[in-house]
């Protein structure tokens, strides 16, 4: 096997990937789309319960929109050391966006755990089960997100940049955009409602 | 240690259920004895378990199927006997039993029998079909095989630990929460969905890729055979519709395990969202099944009639139609739910529009058969019986779908007659005219002809018996499900549709019959050629069974049935000048202990084991990352191998031609040149 057909397999295996992966992201959007769904559905199930205005800081919510918002600007910083092949920029960007979207999911947590201590966890009301489920799923998404920048991190560090690490990081990107763009959902109808 | 596990799982409620976890459990020891006892166990993991070979996985997918169609039909026969019985009476079955048997029965055969089947036959077909070595993913097959069948075995592991659902294959809340189904058979329930869900929707994705991405040059979208089409637009609404099942399943478990009120009858909960996230996915999925057996009808009218199919590109946006309009009906599974008389009225407009893409189809199929040389051969019955039968559901669900007749006739067998007249000869027959047509393909051989005839005939001559009766049990008032009753007119009624189930059980026997006679008689049934029918499209072109790499060359595709068109112009056996070196997957474990480990969390769940859980999520996490950091996944067939392949092919294609008269050079004649299309 010659080495133009082996990069010519290896464009064509990228370029599948690539389509897979968006497949995949436009599956998992339809999980948030329904989650979204019965959020909107159970918005005013609160059972006697708190309401979101009552639970909801929207000053820790912004801080949380920042930090995740940062975190994709620092991604695509990690995406353009990838294309001028510095396996240091790569490095170095990725812990810093790993380092974001810890503090994101570390204040997530925060959120939570206030929530719960004030008798607001998920088994109150149909709309803190509808709330902890929406927000928990894409704080979920983002860790294992984080789960992947470290794996990612492991095989930049022992194999370099190769072809395949290079396509694992481009799609690891969409997932990381993906995110971020949920959130801003996220904080339209779920955060800014509550508070307006 | 063992969370809500203890020895009163096991099942000593009733004779029979333990009757059912004795067969379960024997049956495996047998498998396992037999293997063991005939040392197979190493070419079964090399060969088989271990396989990334998209032929090898749609070969186990069907295997699985068919031993859930027995399992499933099993559940069947025993509730006809039960309510051939009930009248007045407690019949042999508990109630909580029969419930448990009517939820088995529906999930097993939509998910365990139905789903591998059809995933079976477009692993097996559709590369060869489009010209291509293999999958896009060819890992990832692996994995979804094993997710389906570590599903599958969370469903037989209820029949021995513990017990299984009593809310219908449906599931609906608030019945099947946490305080009216405190047991784990709900559970079980779920997490079978779940795990052989995710199974599916990494299916749909794979071959979407495959199909979009892997097409022989010249293999332009609407030059692909239709079978390749249908497949494509199921492997779409399995991407899109499997979420809300994913989401539906997901927060019942949720309201069972951690308490929440998604659909509880209080603090909020909201019940009926439940019913649109289920059906949101469910009536996708009723297209998801009907789909690729539609594609097989397609493959098969055409060959048997010796014609080009008639109306190529209204059958593939009529199915490009259907799979759109999937999305806009799911109301009228819940017209009762008490919606406006205008959204009642959008969902019933809708369903019915759905019935005139598939009238086209119909219609195409009857067209193609006109004025053919049309041979009766045992897939052309299936697809003949198909015909008849699915427009009588048809029309049965075109009165359904108006929401008043709907409110009368919801929860009757009227309604069990219509979807089982759509699913029996809508999709089993489909897939098991292609099992009839394609198994030639995977194994070499023929099937037997007169067994496969027989088998039809029980099948439809049972459907009738066992079905029709339902729709007049249906006008009279008898709801579905019903463990007894006390009405004695319905009993002649349910007497004649349990003799119905029994004429079905002689078409399994005979099923089971044929393949025994068929391995029986192998060898004068061996496909030297690779195309035992005269097929038109370029799954024929390989050798059956085809090489790992299925083409040395890969082919250059010129219009639409390309095989036929090849044999035509007497290019399809042409010898290249030179065979190179070929590139292909190779052999993983990882999906194998992805799917054990998939079935250990389930189970854990289940029974609240959490420590398991813990393990079994870390294992598949090692499993993938192990995998992740795996970049030498492929192995190079060298141009010497396949010469060697090839030219065994060749010498086999030389003896064939001289059995049969096949000669390439001889054009195929075609009575409506060109097509009516």
């Amino acid at each position: 096997m010659t080495g133009a057909v082996t990069a010519e397999h290896e464009h064509d295996t990228h370029e599948e990937k690539t389509l897979g992966f968006w497949l995949y992201l436009m599956s998992d959007a339809i999980i948030f789309a329904l989650l979204f769904m019965t959020y909107v559905v159970m918005v005013n199930n609160t059972a006697g319960g708190p309401a979101g205005r009552e639970l909801f800081d929207v000053g820790h919510v912004f801080a949380e929109t920042m930090v995740l918002l940062a975190s994709s600007i620092t991604f695509g910083f990690a995406s353009v050391a990838l294309v001028s092949k510095s396996k240091a920029g790569v490095l170095a960007w990725l812990i810093i966006t790993f380092l974001l979207g810890f503090s994101f999911v570390a204040m997530e947590i925060i959120e939570f755990l206030g929530m719960i201590a004030q008798d607001a966890g998920p088994g109150r009301s149909g709309f803190l089960s509808a709330f902890f489920t929406l927000v928990g799923t894409h704080g979920l998404h983002v860790s294992l997100g984080l789960v992947w920048i470290v794996v990612m991190l492991a095989q930049v560090a022992v194999k370099g940049l190769t072809a395949p690490v290079g396509s694992r990081l481009m799609r690891l990107g969409l997932f990381w955009h993906f995110l971020d763009i949920i959130w801003i959902g996220i904080f339209s109808v779920v955060y800014l409602p509550g508070v307006l | 240690m063992l969370g809500k596990l203890s020895i009163d799982a096991l099942p000593f409620y009733s004779w029979v259920a333990m009757g059912g976890a004795a067969v379960t459990v024997f049956g495996a020891l047998g498998v396992f004895a037999l293997v063991t006892w005939l040392g197979q166990w190493r070419y079964l993991w090399d060969e088989w378990l271990t396989s990334v070979d998209h032929k090898r996985i749609g070969i186990m997918y069907i295997v699985l199927a068919l031993v859930m169609l027995l399992r499933g039909f099993v559940d069947a026969i025993m509730m006809r006997a039960q309510q051939a019985f009930a009248l007045d009476s407690q019949g042999y079955l508990p109630p909580d039993h029969f419930d448990q048997i009517f939820s088995s029965h529906g999930t097993i055969m939509i998910f365990f029998m139905a789903m591998p089947f059809l995933t079976g036959l477009i692993n097996i077909v559709v590369p060869q079909q489009i010209g291509a070595r293999d999958v896009a993913f060819p890992f990832l097959n692996s994995v979804s095989l094993w997710l389906t069948a570590a599903g599958t075995g969370l469903v037989m592991a209820s029949l021995v630990i513990g017990v299984f659902s009593t809310a219908g294959w449906t599931g609906y809340p608030p019945y099947s929460g946490i305080k009216y189904s405190p047991d784990v058979g709900v559970d079980y329930w779920i997490w079978a969905l779940l795990v052989s869900g995710m199974g599916s929707t990494l299916t749909g994705i794979n071959f979407a890729v495959t199909i979009l991405k892997r097409r022989a040059p010249g293999m332009k979208l609407m030059r692909m055979p239709l079978f390749t089409w249908t497949a494509f637009c199921a492997n779409i609404l399995m991407i899109f519709a499997f979420p809300a099942l994913t989401v539906a399943c997901t927060m019942l478990a949720l309201d069972r395990v951690l308490g929440m009120h998604f659909f509880t009858n209080d603090a909020g909960g909201n019940m009926m969202n439940y019913a649109n996230l289920f059906w949101i996915w469910g009536h996708p999925e009723v297209y998801i099944l009907v789909l690729p057996a539609f594609g097989v009808f397609s493959e098969v009218v055409a060959t048997f009639s010796r014609k080009r199919l008639f109306g190529y590109h209204s059958l593939v946006y009529a199915t490009a139609a259907i799979a759109l309009l999937s999305f806009t009906v799911w109301l009228h599974h819940f017209f009762t739910m008490g919606s406006s008389a205008n959204v009642n009225a959008f969902f019933g407009i809708a369903t019915m529009v759905i019935a005139v893409p598939t009238g086209v189809k119909i219609f195409d199929w009857l067209f193609t058969m006109f004025r053919g040389r049309i041979e009766f051969s045992a897939p052309m019955y299936w697809t003949l019986g198909f015909i008849v039968t699915f427009v009588i559901g048809g029309v049965t669900g075109v009165l359904l779908a108006l929401p008043p007749v709907d409110y009368v006739m919801h929860n009757t067998t009227f309604l069990v007659a219509h979807f089982h007249n759509m699913i029996i000869p809508g999709a089993l027959f489909g897939y098991l005219a292609g099992y009839m047509y394609w198994f030639p393909k995977a194994f070499g051989f023929t099937l037997d002809e007169r067994w496969g005839i027989r088998s039809f005939w029980c099948w439809i001559v049972g459907f009738y018996l066992a079905f029709m009766p339902l729709y007049v049990l249906g006008f009279m008032g008898m709801p579905r499900r019903m463990e007894q009753y006390n009405v004695p007119e319905w009993q002649p009624l349910l007497i004649v549709a349990s003799l119905g189930a029994v004429v079905i059980l002689l078409g399994i026997v005979c099923l089971v019959v044929q393949l025994v006679v068929s391995i029986h008689n192998r060898l004068e049934a061996r496909d030297l050629a690779g195309d035992p029918w005269d097929g038109r499209t370029l799954e024929w072109m390989t050798s059956s069974p085809p090489a790992p790499y299925n083409f040395a060359i890969i082919p250059q595709v010129e219009s639409r049935d390309a095989f036929i068109e090849m044999k035509r112009r007497g290019t399809a056996y042409s010898h290249p000048q030179q065979y190179t070196d070929i590139q292909m997957p190779k052999n993983a474990m990882a999906g194998v202990f992805i799917g054990g480990f998939a079935f250990l969390l389930g189970f854990a769940v289940v029974w609240h084991i959490w420590w398991l859980a813990v393990v079994a999520l870390l294992g598949i996490f090692a499993a993938i990352t192990g995998r992740a950091f795996n970049d030498d996944t492929e192995f190079v067939i060298p141009a010497s191998e396949v010469e060697k392949i090839e030219t065994e092919r060749h010498r086999k294609l030389a003896i064939a031609r001289k059995h049969y008269g096949h000669d390439d050079q001889t054009p195929v004649a075609d009575p409506f040149p060109g097509g009516a299309a």
